[in-house]
């Protein structure tokens, strides 16, 4: 087989591939390289972006339609948007990126010839996530549940054409960043059927103690979770001793699971498990273990979204963000060296100060 | 009912009646310790981690002496800057005490100087001032070990006579008498010499810890300072290390649960040498390490396991089972040291920068330096002084009741100590004058009395605190020493509120989620009633109770934090526990089912 020329498999990446695969497969790629398990999965990397640009461009010019919009021509640019999201949409790819997309999308599953389709997320990986524009990330998609090889590479089509809606065309033209300087890549990586799912903090959100974990989570995908649709379990484990300091345990109405005609739906939860926990004590220090591991790579606190996949009860991470709401106020001690050690104890004696 | 529409008050001292019926039994109390009008303007906290019970006429002692000790230490000796000594007043047998709290800012400053050449001088020297402490504690009790029993002899011993003494015995028991006493006063003393510097030093590191890590628990932090070779471990240690001589000299099948330890001790003897062996054993072990008391020291009936062997024998077939079942009894030092400083060690790594971690090093250092004190002190001074100095007391009691003052020696404990000198007085005149002496007709009533009173105080709940509520207490020695902090009293303020509910909540002392039957243990009488697997339920969990701990799951206690050394014990052994719940004993029935979430510091009654 060819080296590929426009996918890369997450072992194969890191952090540093960031300019090539974006935030979030640069870190998928860095979670897998430091032993951790995340659902398998490639990168469409951001020269199939540029490739597939290009060659609508050589056709009619893109790019300058977008430099040549006001900042403020709202009207302007929502018919720009609308003209240039349906040519990136219908256009077809180049054979050889479509080619590579559904080999590499056939590996992900299993062998066999009546083996089925396997269902793929599709997530925009921006390679501007980590720098502050974190409101232009959010304002890429990410779609679930997806199968067929073709829908695969619909819906790749859909995460660049994101990149032109009007919200990232006006927010670009107010920023003033170059239509060059734009690219996208995708990842694409297995589906886990999640039987819990949801998010830990490897400092406490709350007081930024860098010594206690917190877990958040509820049945079914993450996504009713990180959509604010239903009030997690939530728990705070001690990161050095594994002691589980507070549970609180949530009536979780709804949950969200794969539809049958594709994509999420939101689904009552069974009543005898509404307000069951839905993560076991084993399982807390299980995810403590994970979240410790990621820490130590990175070498600072974390924010990880993470599944329990249904079938192998294992522990899957989805991604892994260096936490930042504390760590700018990390430079200050709390309590600084003393000249002489025991004038600490006149913070007991000495009263009030 | 609301408690938060109408803000709930302390009552005043003045209107807390005597109960009616002992306002005679009040009265022994000396005038000092009574409540007056004066009173109302102070804020009082009845110490219930302390004095949990009513306290005898007698017993009221430990609080005199131990404030005075405390008092002097703060107040003169080291020059607290924020705080001078504690009053305490008795009212229905409860102690309650109020803080002295130094405000003015001229007087902190001139009271921190004095403080900073006192204070640091015992930090910076505190490893031989400790070791010259052991050796005045040994010292006092050896004296007070050295004193004679109290005796009358019809007729002074002819070598007395011939050696020209001078002085007749009648005189000894005065002399004995006020030697014991003064011992007692003194031993006060010396356990505050270092207590208070000690909790200072290990509370600099638990208040940095919770502020650079705001949610860690406080028994983690109890786990990075807590020693593991302190004195009070001994007498456990003792106990295991009998049960291994046991099996070796194959005696062990003595030991069976429900014999009485008269029966255990003649079926040894008659056991031939191997037995003897084991008897000598246990003699060496008894001296000094079975001078350790079953309770806290601070009541004449809190006796000691050379009194009464029950408790160390209840132990034995358990730990001598696990040595036939090849299991290792030694306490694993070594690996508690590495889990301890593993845990340091983690929570240094995690600390946010390296200023933070030199802080650290210089507060764990200290609070490692004071530790072995503040951990072993209370052998020398509540365990095995306490049980001389109370025994003595007793011999006294016996003597008395040989001559009908009591109905039997333990009855001593109802005279306070300035009544006791006089009744032993009465005895020395009669003794001399060859008349009657006056005590059988005037002791037995007012005993009688006494103890009717005591049981009815005891039926009474007495209020938490009294007088008006301080905006901050912020008393080193009150937050300290019993924990007390404004929340704590607005925490008893609402009590009331959640009176009815099936929860019971305390300090989270070891970590473990139990389920099991509840076993009220109210005296060491009862500890026998414990099956294995049974979860205790004690007013005051306390270190000689250590041995117990192999047979129970988990432990609940009314009084405690998350250093008592139950707490300490309880996670040793892995057990949850949750202490100072103020009420467990009373709100859980013996034989109920709990659940015990050491983790959470919750007791959940269920059914």
């Amino acid at each position: 087989m060819l080296a590929a020329k426009y996918i890369s498999w997450f072992r194969d990446i890191g952090l540093e591939d960031r300019p090539k695969v974006g935030g979030k497969g640069g870190s998928l790629g860095e979670l897998q390289r430091a032993g951790i398990d995340v659902p398998p999965g490639f990168v469409v990397r951001t020269e199939a972006f540029e490739g597939f640009i290009d060659a609508l461009e050589r056709r009619s010019p893109l790019r300058a339609r977008v430099e040549g919009l006001a900042a403020d021509d709202l009207q302007g640019m929502g018919s720009v948007s609308r003209e240039l999201r349906a040519r990136i949409e219908e256009a077809p790819l180049p054979a050889d990126l479509q080619q590579e997309i559904c080999d590499a999308y056939w590996r992900l599953g299993e062998s066999g010839p009546r083996a089925p389709a396997p269902a793929v997320a599709v997530r925009s990986s921006a390679t501007t996530e980590d720098s502050a524009d974190a409101s232009f990330a959010g304002l890429q998609d990410t779609y679930l549940w997806v199968a067929r090889a073709d829908a695969v590479v619909h819906k790749i089509r859909s995460c660049w054409a994101s990149l032109y809606s009007l919200e990232s065309l006006s927010y670009r033209r107010r920023q003033g960043i170059a239509e060059s300087a734009v690219a996208m890549a995708v990842v694409v990586q297995t589906m886990v059927d999640a039987r819990t799912a949801g998010v830990m903090f490897t400092r406490s959100p709350v007081s930024g103690d860098r010594s206690v974990i917190t877990i958040e989570g509820a049945w079914g995908l993450g996504s009713a979770l990180v959509g604010g649709e239903v009030t997690p379990d939530r728990w705070v484990v001690a990161k050095v001793t594994g002691e589980i300091s507070v549970r609180v345990i949530s009536d979780k109405a709804i949950h969200h699971a794969q539809s049958p005609a594709g994509g999420v739906e939101e689904l009552p939860v069974e009543e005898s498990l509404r307000r069951e926990p839905c993560l076991s004590d084993e399982e807390l220090l299980a995810l403590r273990a994970v979240g410790r591991q990621v820490e130590r790579h990175y070498g600072r606190p974390q924010d990880i979204e993470w599944a329990i996949d249904r079938r192998t009860q294992k522990i899957l991470l989805l991604q892994s963000r260096p936490e930042t709401v504390w760590s700018n106020k990390d430079n200050q001690a709390a309590v600084a060296r003393a000249a002489d050690p025991l004038s600490h104890v006149m913070s007991i004696f000495g009263g009030r100060r | 009912m609301n408690a938060q529409l109408k803000p709930r008050e302390f009552p005043l001292p003045s209107s807390v009646k005597v109960i009616p019926g002992t306002e005679r039994a009040q009265a022994a109390y000396p005038y000092h310790i009574q409540f007056s009008k004066h009173d109302d303007q102070k804020f009082w906290f009845y110490n219930s981690m302390h004095f949990p019970e009513p306290m005898s006429a007698f017993d009221m002692v430990t609080a005199e002496a131990a404030y005075c000790a405390l008092g002097a230490a703060n107040t003169r000796v080291h020059c607290l800057p924020t705080t001078l000594g504690i009053d305490h007043r008795i009212i229905n047998g409860r102690v309650y005490i109020g803080g002295n709290a130094v405000t003015d800012p001229k007087e902190i400053a001139r009271r921190t100087v004095e403080f900073q050449k006192r204070a640091f001088y015992y930090y910076e020297n505190w490893e031989p001032l400790y070791a010259q402490w052991k050796q005045k504690m040994l010292k006092l009790i050896g004296d007070a070990t050295a004193l004679p029993d109290p005796v009358l002899p019809e007729f002074e011993p002819l070598e007395h006579v011939h050696a020209g003494r001078g002085i007749a015995s009648n005189h000894d028991l005065l002399v004995t008498y006020q030697k014991t006493l003064e011992g007692y006063f003194r031993m006060w003393h010396h356990h505050f010499e270092f207590l208070l510097l000690g909790y200072g030093a290990y509370l600099t590191f638990f208040a940095f810890c919770k502020k650079a890590f705001p949610e860690i628990t406080d028994q983690t932090i109890a786990r990075m300072v807590a020693g593991m070779d302190a004195e009070i471990f001994r007498p456990d240690d003792e106990l295991r290390r009998l049960a291994r001589c046991a099996v070796e000299l194959e005696v062990d099948a003595h030991f069976r649960e429900g014999s009485s330890v008269d029966d255990i001790l003649r079926s040894l003897r008659a056991s031939g040498e191997p037995g003897r062996l084991w008897l000598e054993e246990l003699k060496t072990s008894r001296d000094p390490w079975f001078n350790i008391n079953v309770g806290d020291g601070f009541y004449h009936y809190h006796r000691s396991w050379n009194d009464d062997l029950s408790m160390p024998f209840s132990a034995l077939p358990g730990y001598a089972r696990s040595v036939r079942a090849g299991a290792s009894l030694d306490r694993q030092v070594e690996r508690l040291r590495d889990e301890r400083a593993q845990l340091i060690a983690d929570y240094r790594e995690l600390l946010a920068n390296d200023e933070e971690r030199a802080a650290y090093d210089q507060m764990i250092g200290l609070a490692h330096r004071v530790f072995p004190y503040v951990e072993g002190h209370k052998f020398y001074c509540e365990h095995w002084y306490t049980n001389l100095f109370f025994n003595k007391i007793r011999s006294f009691g016996t003597l008395l009741a040989a001559h009908g003052f009591f109905v039997g020696a333990e009855d001593v404990f109802h005279l306070t100590h300035y009544e006791l000198e006089s009744a032993i007085i009465d005895l020395m005149n009669a003794w001399s004058s060859g008349s009657e002496p006056r005590g059988p007709a005037y002791w037995p009533p007012i005993v009688a009395e006494r103890k009717a009173a005591i049981a009815e105080w005891a039926r009474h709940e007495t209020p938490p605190a009294l007088g008006p509520i301080p905006d901050v207490i912020d008393d080193p020695a009150i937050v300290m020493l019993w924990g007390i902090t404004r929340e704590s009293l607005d925490n008893w303020l609402s009590a009331g509120a959640s009176t009815d509910s099936n929860e019971v909540r305390g300090f989270a002392a070891s970590s473990g989620v139990v389920e099991g039957i509840a076993r009220i243990v109210k005296s060491v009488e009862e500890l026998s009633r414990l099956q294995q697997g049974d979860i205790l339920v004690c007013h005051v969990t306390n270190p000689t109770w250590t041995p117990i701990f192999q047979k129970i799951r988990a432990a609940v206690s009314d009084i405690g934090g998350s250093m008592s050394h139950a707490a300490i014990v309880a996670r040793e052994y892995g057990l949850p526990a949750v202490v100072g719940t103020g009420n467990a004993t009373s709100k859980i029935k013996d034989g109920q089912r709990i659940r015990v979430d050491g983790g959470r510091g919750i007791v959940t009654l269920l059914h």
